[in-house]
């Protein structure tokens, strides 16, 4: 059974006077409980807008968000309530998502406070039992977050979405602030917290080195569309639609530099959600568009959007 | 700036904590590290320390007159030269018994009347301030954090209060005002033209502080600790003033601070005018106003009140920039 099932997830944008931003335009996935779903692609794809739409920050325009088989897309604040416990959000900056004027210890209890709940031997045992599973000194509880580095920053922020055993986290670009020497200790991190605790995850990131060492499953995303969504090695060994290809052979690979001859260079840029072309997206940048893929949207059918993906027809 | 002695923390290793120490290793807040910069600040001892002074006399101005032994309505028509009212004596009259002399004309000890004065200035001004951030703080607050059509009305109705010309609603309304409560011959208490002049400056202060105050909330509201503390289910209550507030501190106490010393020279500015306090009550502006007839005479007259009011308002003023270098050193240097 899936833990979260979307459908056709929408968000439009009005921008006055010029119309609508499609930044999500129908994605459809599934994250099964204790997945890791990476969900990749360029900035501007939609991948954060899908992530807040998620946890309900964002309400869709239009699509289904079925959580545990209840449909939450259009919950008000209350009918959010007892999902906010199961759904939380790791952010992307971890100077920006600390309340600069809250202790270390108010900051992780503000998701108890707010729900009101009581843990057993008290809210105060609960905090210092979180920060020492992300890694962190208890005592540090009284401290604020000017006190500390990038790194332990995103471990308060961890904490704060571990605070009410969620079932599901979404982390949108969690380590992309960090140093990279950082970076890694963070992601073992969630890593090992998803292993003990049986989490789910949708870990956004458009670091695909990131998404390949964390995630089980991995969807990429273009232009406020899925293009393709399958297993890890699949993609990464595999990788079916032109984008996905393109967008792999642009890591650099510092054990096999032979492959930089390989590369796949788009040419033009991302074209403008406001207006985004006719049949395919991806076709004004494709080198193997044909008149199909002006007509006809491609369908994500066997896990890829192409009329023509590698390997032959899906 | 000796920005690395003050932030104590990220000396660890975040893979390697040290083990417990037993005690509750407790941070800096950000308030405390304001207070430490406030203090190393000497223009800021210095001004606040007049401040609490004139803070002080207003505030124990009845038990000074106690000990000075003379009232602010006590007249010494015998101290007067008889022929055109000048006191007697040296500068004004001063004496042991008159430290700042006597007032031409009414015989009245100038140094318990600007005591009084003092009091009078700053009730109104500390008053009008609050009662102006109140309005200002609640409006903007309410403006930034719900958008819409909210922050459009609220925003008409600030550049309308910011379009109204001050000086000529204050001298059209005093006068109206009391009309409608008071008789043409009645004797309109003092208490009335004070909230008369607190209720015009609030209606005219509010829209720096609204505006000051939306700003922040709308820079503040889309940071990702007030997602943080959405996506965990917290109401309006809750962001508004824990998540919020706790931020717009230190931007609200600087606004405070600058707003009481251009309220003290807008109340003496009115009541020299003569659509303020009136007459008997003493107060900077009536003292100011009557002393200009005796400036060739009594110099020393216009002196006293003048020096006053100037200290007052400086002292505020530098202690109000010093708190904002201290809550925001970033700002200033």
């Amino acid at each position: 059974m899936t833990l979260l099932q979307v459908e056709g997830l929408t968000k439009h944008f009005p921008v006055r006077g010029r119309g609508l931003v499609r930044a999500v335009d129908g994605v459809d996935f599934g994250v099964a409980p204790g997945e890791t779903l990476g969900l990749v692609g360029e900035s501007g794809c939609g991948k954060t807008t899908t992530g807040r739409m998620l946890v309900r920050l964002l309400e869709p325009t239009g699509g289904r968000i079925v959580f545990e088989g209840r449909d939450i897309s259009h919950l008000g604040r209350r009918g959010l309530r007892p999902l906010r416990q199961d759904l939380q959000i790791i952010f992307q900056d971890p100077y920006a998502s600390l309340n600069p004027r809250h202790t270390v210890g108010r900051i992780v209890a503000t998701p108890l406070e707010v729900n009101g709940i009581r843990p057993p031997g008290g809210v105060r045992q609960r905090v210092r039992e979180l920060l020492e599973l992300v890694g962190l000194n208890p005592e540090h509880y009284n401290r604020y977050p000017h006190e500390f580095s990038g790194g332990q920053r995103q471990r308060i922020g961890i904490a704060r979405a571990l605070a009410l055993r969620p079932k599901l986290i979404v982390a949108d670009e969690p380590v992309s602030a960090l140093d990279v020497s950082i970076q890694a200790q963070v992601v073992n991190l969630l890593r090992g917290l998803q292993r003990d605790l049986g989490l789910a995850f949708v870990f956004i990131a458009h670091d695909l080195a990131v998404v390949r060492h964390f995630c089980q499953r991995v969807a990429v995303m273009y232009l406020g569309r899925i293009v393709e969504i399958g297993d890890r090695e699949q993609i990464y060994e595999r990788p079916r639609h032109p984008y996905t290809r393109a967008l792999l052979s642009a890591v650099p690979e510092v054990t096999a530099p032979a492959r930089a001859s390989g590369r796949i260079r788009l040419a033009g840029d991302v074209p403008t959600p406001l207006d985004p072309p006719s049949g395919c997206r991806f076709r004004g940048r494709c080198w193997k568009a044909r008149e199909v893929c002006a007509t006809t949207e491609p369908p994500l059918a066997g896990g890829v959007a192409c009329h023509f993906p590698e390997g032959g027809a899906g | 700036m000796s920005l690395s002695s003050e932030i104590v923390g990220p000396e660890l290793a975040p893979d390697a904590p040290p083990p417990p120490t037993g005690v509750d290793v407790a941070g800096r807040s950000p308030g405390q590290l304001a207070r430490a910069r406030l203090r190393r600040d000497r223009v800021a001892l210095v001004s606040g320390g007049a401040l609490v002074f004139f803070l002080l006399v207003a505030i124990l101005a009845p038990l000074i007159e106690l000990v000075y032994g003379v009232g602010p309505y006590d007249q010494f028509q015998e101290k007067l030269r008889r022929s055109d009212g000048m006191p007697l004596g040296y500068a004004g009259g001063i004496s042991g018994e008159h430290w700042f002399g006597l007032e031409p004309g009414s015989g009245r000890d100038i140094f318990i009347r600007l005591v009084y004065g003092i009091r009078t200035s700053l009730f109104i001004a500390i008053t009008a301030a609050l009662l102006t951030s109140l309005i200002g703080i609640t409006l903007g607050t309410l403006a930034g954090y719900l958008g819409g059509w909210v922050d459009s009305v609220i925003g008409w109705v600030t550049d309308f209060a910011l379009a109204l010309p001050f000086l000529i609603f204050a001298l059209a309304v005093m006068p109206t005002v009391e009309l409608r409560f008071y008789g043409p011959r009645d004797e309109v208490p003092t208490w009335f033209r004070v909230a008369v002049l607190i209720a015009i400056f609030a209606t005219f202060g509010w829209t720096s502080m609204a505006r000051l105050v939306r700003g922040q909330v709308i820079s503040l509201r889309e940071r990702e600790f007030v997602e943080a503390a959405r996506a965990s289910g917290a109401g309006l209550g809750h962001m508004l003033f824990r998540q919020l507030l706790p931020n717009l501190w230190a931007p609200i106490l600087v606004s405070f601070s600058l707003a009481v010393p251009a309220y003290v020279t807008g109340e003496a500015a009115l009541s020299f005018l003569n659509i303020g306090i009136r007459d008997p009550t003493p107060d900077f502006g009536v003292m100011i106003f009557r002393s200009i007839d005796w400036l060739q005479g009594d110099p020393a007259y216009v002196f006293f009140p003048g020096i006053t009011i100037f200290v007052l308002v400086l002292a505020f003023n530098l202690f109000g920039d010093a708190l904002r270098d201290a809550l925001d050193p970033k700002s200033s240097r």
